[in-house]
C-alpha cells in the first residue's frame, strides 16, 4: 500500500508509465503501417485490425486461460484482415483509402457483433516483467511493471530499420513502394510484395490490439481503441516513414494520454481538455516545424497512394 | 476486363432491380403499418417500451443497470413488450433509433436512458409525436419550457455514495480516497459531494481527489486516472463513468480499495471491493409500465413529469460489504442507511462550504433530497480536491 504520496515527482512518472503502457498500441500499428506504405499502399483499416486484434486476443485468452494463445489469435485475425486489404486494394482501379475505411466499418462491426459476450467477463492477462524490484516505492514498481508486448515492439523498430536498409527482401519492398516500374523490370511480383506486406503489418495490428485487451487498460469494451488506430497511421507520416521515428512517436504519444489525469492528482485542476488534446497540439506543431515549401515529405515512398 | 463483364447490367435490368426494390420497400412498410394498427385497437392491453443504451449492455455499468431493469419489467408483466438498442451515440443515430421504434415497432413509451440523447434529439422527436411519451434519465427536465410528453426521472444514488464515502473513510489508511468523473455535471458533483460529506462525517480530515477524464467511456484515459491516484497516495477509489470495471481493475491490481458504481462489481476486486452504489431500475420501469397499463399518461398530468426517488422509494441498493470492511464502518452504514429509509436523513444540511471557501448552503437551510436546487449543483465541497471548470 502507497502511504507516501509522490506528488509532482508522480506527473513525470506517470508520463513515462504511460509512454511504455499507452505506447504500446501505437507503436505496433504504426509499425506494421510503416511496413505496408513503404510497399506503396496505405491501409486505413488498421483501426479495424487493431479492435479486432483486441477482442479475439480477449476472447481467446478467456475461453483458453492462456493470454500468449489470445496475442497469437490477435495475430491470425490480423492476418485474415490483411488478406482481405491486401486482395480487394490491388484490384484494379480500386483505391486503397476507400478499401481502408470500408474495412474499418467492417473490422469494428465484427469484432463488436463477435465481442459482445466478452464484454463482462475477466480474461487472464499477460504476466509483466517487473523491472521496478529494486525500488522501494510501490508506484515506482508500479510503473516499471512491462509488458513483454512492448519490448517486442521495442526490438521491432531496429530490426525493421536494418531491415529496409540492409537485406534483398527490403529493398525488394522499398522498390515496389518507391517505383513499381523499376520493380517491375527487376522481375518481382508487386502483386505478391503488398499483399505479404500488407498482411505482415496487420498482424502487427493485431498485436497491438492484443496490447490494448490484455495488457493496458486489459478489457474488452467497444470503446477500448477510440481511435488510436487511426492515430497510428497518421503516426508514420509524422514518423516519415522512418520505423525508429515510429517508436519515438509512439512513446511520445502514449505518454500524452497520461498527461491530463496525472495533471489534475496533482491539484492543476483546469484545462484537462486541453490537455487532452496535447499530442494533437504537438503534432500540429512538428509538423509545421519541419515541413518545407521546397521538398515534399522526406522519406515518402514515390508510388504511395497511386494507382500502380 | 473480365471482372467488368461479369459484373456488367443492362439499363433493364437496373431499373427492373430498382423497382422491385421500392416496392417491396412499400410494401413492407403498409405491413408493418397495417399490423400494428390491428394491433393497437385495445391500446392498454399491450405496452410497447422502447429502451436505447448508448453502450453495450453488460459494461458491468450504467447501460448494464437499466438493461437489467428492462428485463425485470419483461419478466413481471406479461403485457409488456420492450424493444431494445445498444451502443446508440449521442447524435441524430439516436433520433433514427427512436423514429424505428416509434414506427416500426410500435413503441409507445421511450426510455432513452442517456444524458446527451435529450437535446435536442428527445426534444426534437417529442414534438414529432405527440402521443409518445418520452422518459428521460436525468435531471434536464424544465417544467414549461419542454414538451408535456417528456419527463425525466434520476434516483437519489448520492444517497448510496454517501454511505459508500462513511465505509471508504473508515476503511482508507491515508485519508485520501479518490473519485474519477466523466465530466463535472450536476449528477457527478452531486456524487462527489454526497461521498466526500459522508466520509467526512466520520472522518473531519478526509479528502477527495476528483479527476475528470472528459468523456463517459475512456478506458485508456480512466486506468491512467487510477495508476496516477494510487501513485499519489490515494488508498480508495469509486467513480462516475459508464463502466467503472477499468477502474475497479486497476484499483485492485495496485492493491487498493474500491467502491463500485451502478452495477455489482464485486466479481472485479474481489479483495479491494468495500461496497457500491447500485441502481435498482427495475422497481422504477415496474411502477411506469403499470401507470401506463392503468391509461395514465404525461399529456394529462396523471404521471408526474419528474419522478425522483431514494432508498425508500427502490431506486437503489448497496452491493454486500467486502472482505476489508470493518464492524464499525459496517454499524455506521447501516445506521445511515436505517435513517435514509425513514426519510430523517439529510445530506446538505448547513453550513456547507465549497472548496474555494464560500457558502452553497446556508446555516439555516437543509436542503432535502427532493429539492430542485440539487439539481443545479455546481460546486464542490469542501474536502474535494478538483475544480468544476473544464
Amino acid at each position: 500500500m502507497a502511504t507516501e504520496a509522490l506528488g509532482w515527482w508522480g506527473v513525470p512518472l506517470a508520463i513515462a508509465a504511460g509512454m511504455m503502457r499507452g505506447g504500446t498500441p501505437f507503436l505496433f500499428v504504426s509499425l506494421g503501417e510503416c511496413l505496408t506504405e513503404k510497399s506503396g499502399k496505405i491501409n486505413l483499416g488498421l483501426e479495424g485490425t487493431l479492435l479486432m486484434g483486441a477482442m479475439s486476443a480477449y476472447a481467446i485468452s478467456y475461453l483458453t486461460g492462456s493470454p500468449w494463445l489470445g496475442v497469437i489469435a490477435a495475430g491470425l485475425a490480423g492476418v485474415i484482415f490483411g488478406l482481405i486489404h491486401g486482395w480487394l486494394s490491388q484490384q484494379p482501379r480500386v483505391n486503397d483509402v476507400a478499401v481502408g475505411i470500408a474495412m474499418i466499418i467492417f473490422g469494428s462491426g465484427i469484432a463488436f457483433f463477435l465481442g459482445k459476450p466478452f464484454i463482462q467477463p475477466s480474461a487472464p492477462q499477460l504476466a509483466t516483467i517487473n523491472l521496478g524490484a529494486w525500488s522501494s516505492l510501490p508506484p515506482v514498481q508500479s510503473a516499471l511493471q512491462i509488458s513483454p508486448l512492448f519490448l517486442l515492439g521495442v526490438a521491432i523498430a531496429p530490426l525493421m530499420h536494418w531491415f529496409f536498409q540492409s537485406t534483398r527482401w527490403g529493398l525488394f519492398i522499398r522498390a515496389v513502394g518507391d517505383s513499381p516500374e523499376a520493380a517491375r523490370a527487376m522481375g518481382v511480383s508487386i502483386f505478391k510484395v503488398r499483399m505479404l506486406s500488407v498482411v505482415a503489418g496487420s498482424f502487427l495490428a493485431g498485436i497491438g490490439g492484443a496490447s490494448l485487451s490484455l495488457y493496458y487498460p486489459g478489457l474488452w469494451s467497444e470503446r477500448v481503441s477510440s481511435g488510436q488506430g487511426l492515430m497510428a497511421v497518421a503516426l508514420v507520416i509524422f514518423a516519415h516513414w522512418n520505423p525508429i521515428q515510429c517508436l519515438w512517436a509512439s512513446l511520445l504519444f502514449g505518454g500524452a494520454q497520461a498527461l491530463g489525469p496525472a495533471l489534475q492528482s496533482v491539484g492543476i485542476e483546469q484545462g484537462y481538455y486541453l490537455f487532452n488534446a496535447a499530442p494533437y497540439v504537438l503534432t500540429l506543431l512538428i509538423m509545421i516545424i519541419t515541413c518545407s515549401p521546397k521538398r515534399t515529405l522526406s522519406g515518402a515512398p514515390g508510388a504511395l497512394g497511386t494507382d500502380t | 476486363m473480365s471482372n467488368r463483364k461479369l459484373l456488367h447490367l443492362s439499363r433493364r435490368q437496373v431499373i427492373r432491380g430498382l423497382l422491385a426494390t421500392t416496392a417491396f420497400g412499400i410494401t413492407a412498410r403498409f405491413g408493418t403499418g397495417c399490423s400494428s394498427a390491428e394491433g393497437g385497437g385495445g391500446a392498454t392491453d399491450q405496452v410497447t417500451m422502447g429502451f436505447i443504451y448508448v453502450g453495450p449492455k453488460d459494461d458491468y455499468g450504467y447501460n448494464q443497470a437499466h438493461a437489467e431493469g428492462a428485463a425485470g419489467v419483461v419478466e413481471s408483466f406479461d403485457w409488456v413488450k420492450i424493444v431494445e438498442e445498444a451502443s446508440v451515440p449521442e447524435t441524430t443515430a439516436v433520433e433514427e433509433s427512436m423514429r424505428s421504434m416509434i414506427d416500426i415497432d410500435g413503441a409507445t413509451v421511450l426510455f432513452p436512458t442517456s444524458f446527451g440523447y435529450f437535446d435536442p434529439h428527445i426534444l426534437k422527436l417529442a414534438e414529432e409525436y405527440p402521443d409518445v411519451q418520452f422518459f428521460h434519465c436525468g435531471g434536464l427536465y424544465q417544467e414549461g419550457t419542454h414538451p408535456v410528453n417528456v419527463a425525466s426521472y434520476f434516483g437519489y444514488i448520492d444517497e448510496a455514495q454517501y454511505i459508500a464515502g462513511i465505509v471508504a473513510a473508515h476503511t482508507s489508511k491515508t485519508g485520501k480516497l479518490g473519485f474519477i468523473g466523466a465530466k463535472p455535471i450536476p449528477q457527478v458533483l452531486r456524487n462527489i459531494n454526497s461521498f466526500t460529506l459522508g466520509a467526512r462525517s466520520v472522518k473531519p480530515e478526509v479528502t477527495t481527489q476528483a479527476i475528470f477524464t472528459g468523456d463517459w467511456a475512456l478506458p485508456v484515459k480512466e486506468a491512467e486516472a487510477a495508476n496516477s491516484m494510487a501513485d499519489q497516495g490515494i488508498d480508495v477509489l469509486t467513480c462516475h463513468v459508464d463502466s467503472p470495471k477499468v477502474v475497479m481493475e486497476t484499483a485492485e491490481k495496485r492493491g487498493i480499495f474500491s467502491s463500485g458504481y451502478h452495477a455489482d462489481q464485486t466479481a472485479l476486486a474481489p479483495k479491494g471491493y468495500l461496497t457500491g452504489a447500485e441502481w435498482d431500475w427495475t422497481s422504477v420501469y415496474s411502477k411506469i409500465a403499470e401507470d401506463i397499463h392503468a391509461g395514465k399518461n404525461l399529456m394529462d398530468g396523471s404521471i408526474p413529469h419528474i419522478l425522483r426517488g431514494g432508498l425508500a422509494e427502490g431506486f437503489w441498493k448497496l452491493s454486500e460489504y467486502g472482505p476489508a470492511v470493518s464492524e464499525q464502518a459496517k454499524q455506521d452504514a447501516e445506521a445511515a442507511k436505517a435513517a435514509f429509509m425513514d426519510g430523517s436523513m439529510v445530506i446538505y444540511n448547513g453550513e456547507i462550504k465549497d472548496n474555494t471557501g464560500a457558502v452553497v448552503v446556508e446555516a439555516s437551510q437543509s436542503l432535502k433530497q427532493q429539492d430542485p436546487v440539487l439539481e443545479q449543483m455546481n460546486y464542490l465541497v469542501e474536502g474535494v480536491i478538483g475544480s468544476v471548470a473544464s
